[in-house]
């Protein structure tokens, strides 16, 4: 079993630049976009890590200040019982990352409900509909500067 | 609102615009058909609408549209400061309040840091009461799978025994489903006087009618014929997909949260984990997951058992003894980034928060629903079958809508 230092050794030979947190629970890795992919796919398949198991992976936006998004992902291995989370920062005019939904599963209904309310683009997502919305319903609801639309089918939103 | 206003303008096209169907008509063969399962039928439990790809009778694919039950959790989360999340909490998995709010609180004093300074007395009640609860929503389980195959008179043996638990859970805080009873920090109240004793009665009361269940619906033929060897799902399957609880348990995985991270008091108590053998047909299949629960009911009530004796012996009720004594009367953790899960009765509930500092509002609060993964694997699993079967998996998974969409 590797603790965090050896995991981000691990990453480290595949992400060119990362950034660790270790005041989260658990510990963080911060990737740059393009490798995220490539990170996950080793972390899943390198017998010393086997993170077999995506618990969490949602978004983040951080507000207009900021400008930017982030892509959560909770890894977790049931073997080792050992737990890892993943960031990806991106920008919030155009937020695109790839997806993870060939390696788990899971990250396939995950990523469209993290889709259709932050306006994240997964590239390579096998079905990117809406999963919760109405598929005619404008906005993404969880941003933070989310204006609801005035009518839905003539309805008025807000009461 | 003035009466005479429209307020919904029909049109035929409504339906196709907000849930569109995922397979196309045209370019099917002639044996081939789309089928439309719910939203509204009693065996979708709630407003689950599954549109089945058919060729004759065998299902090719299927594909879940939900989100009917949307409640907006996650944005309601991110305006009303963390102790006034608990009652959203509640409305998540409605049949397992006292579990989701477990999970909660667990979080947020993760995040204080008060975690470790719980009362020993504050935490078995917590116990105790998230395992009569997982009872009554394993009895749901197991009585409206029943009822989905055709058997009727177990659904009311199931339904008058948690009534008793509900009952119970009235009597400590006034509400039966919806409790907003854990507190962060805390518990709302102390358990009303007699309780123990009216809860060892309950448990004494429920141990005979539980054989009585497992021989009249588990290990009935009819029920064995409809269920073993259906919708088997793999180990290896189960863990992409992100199934949790029963589910897995039922694939042959040994694992469980309760003693995978040990959290609250479960290390020191003493239970075990079941997992589905294969005994009427393959592992995995809808026999082993609902034999898994069975057996966790009797697992859960061991575990109350213990819990009533240390709370009548070691942790006893004393004049002294404030439940509130940990309940901070200002939330405002630092900020930090914190995923926090539990054993839920369908599952790993898995909250993400985040917390900017500032506020006594998370900035984000994400909650990750064990049936949501778990109804993800249903196209997987349904392949190929029948569609009277495709009625036993979906019933199978253990679905709460209100879980699902959030």
């Amino acid at each position: 079993m590797l603790d965090f230092h050896q995991l981000v050794e691990v990453v480290k030979n595949l992400a060119n630049d990362l950034r660790i947190d270790e005041k989260t629970s658990p510990k963080t890795i911060v990737l740059s976009s393009p490798d995220i992919k490539k990170v996950c796919q080793e972390l899943y398949q390198n017998p010393s890590t086997y993170f077999d198991m995506l618990s969490c992976l949602t978004g983040i936006d951080n507000g207009a200040e900021a400008n930017t998004m982030e892509v959560v992902y909770n890894l977790y291995s049931i073997p080792f019982n050992h737990h890892v989370m993943l960031k990806v920062i991106l920008p919030r005019e155009k937020p695109e990352v790839d997806s993870v939904a060939a390696i788990w599963r899971t990250a396939n209904w995950h990523e469209r409900e993290t889709a259709e309310m932050f306006g994240i683009k997964f590239t390579g997502h096998p079905d990117l509909r809406k999963l919760l919305l109405p598929a005619d319903w404008e906005g993404n609801p969880l941003r933070k500067d989310y204006q609801h639309q005035e009518k839905y089918r003539d309805v008025k939103v807000k009461y | 609102m003035p009466t005479d206003q429209v307020q919904y303008k029909y049109k035929s096209t409504n339906l196709v615009d907000s849930e569109p169907n995922k397979f196309r008509e045209d370019g099917l063969r002639s044996e081939e058909m789309i089928i439309n399962l719910g939203p509204q039928h009693p065996s979708t439990h709630g407003v689950l609408r599954l549109e089945v790809l058919m060729d004759g009778e065998i299902i090719q694919e299927v594909a879940p549209h939900i989100g009917y039950l949307h409640r907006c959790f996650e944005k309601h989360a991110e305006s009303v400061p963390y102790n006034q999340v608990i009652p959203y909490v509640d409305r998540m998995d409605y049949v397992a309040s006292m579990n989701s709010e477990h999970a909660y609180a667990m979080g947020v004093e993760r995040m204080l840091g008060i975690a470790y300074q719980i009362p020993k007395r504050v935490e078995y009640i917590r116990v105790l009461v998230a395992e009569l609860n997982r009872i009554a929503s394993h009895f749901i389980a197991i009585g409206t799978y029943g009822m989905d195959i055709g058997a009727f008179t177990p659904f009311f043996w199931v339904m008058r025994d948690r009534e008793h638990i509900l009952r119970l859970l009235e009597w400590i805080c006034g509400a039966r489903l919806l409790y907003n009873y854990i507190w962060i920090g805390g518990l709302y109240y102390d358990i009303p006087v007699g309780f123990e004793e009216r809860c060892s009665e309950f448990i004494n009361y429920l141990k005979p009618k539980l054989s009585e269940l497992e021989t009249v619906l588990i290990e009935n033929e009819i029920f064995v014929q409809r269920t073993a060897n259906v919708g088997v799902l793999p180990m290896d399957l189960a863990i992409n997909y992100g199934v949790t609880g029963p589910m897995l348990r039922g694939s042959g995985l040994r694992f469980d949260l309760r003693k995978a991270d040990g959290y609250s008091v479960y290390p020191e108590l003493d239970f075990n984990i079941p997992i589905g053998e294969g005994k009427k047909g393959t592992v995995g299949d809808c026999w082993d997951r609902t034999w898994v629960r069975m057996q966790e009911v009797h697992e859960s009530v061991k575990i109350i058992e213990q819990c009533l004796e240390k709370l009548k012996k070691e942790y006893k009720r004393t004049k002294e003894f404030d439940p509130q004594v940990m309940v901070p009367k200002k939330i405002r953790p630092q900020a930090q980034d914190l995923y926090v899960r539990a054993e839920n009765p369908k599952g790993e509930l898995g909250f993400f928060f985040r917390a900017d500092g500032k506020s006594d509002i998370p900035f984000r609060c994400k909650a990750r629903a064990c049936s949501f993964s778990n109804l993800s694997v249903l196209p997987e699993i349904s392949r190929g079958v029948l569609i009277a079967d495709l009625i036993a998996i979906v019933g199978s998974i253990d679905l709460v809508m209100g879980e699902v969409d959030r």
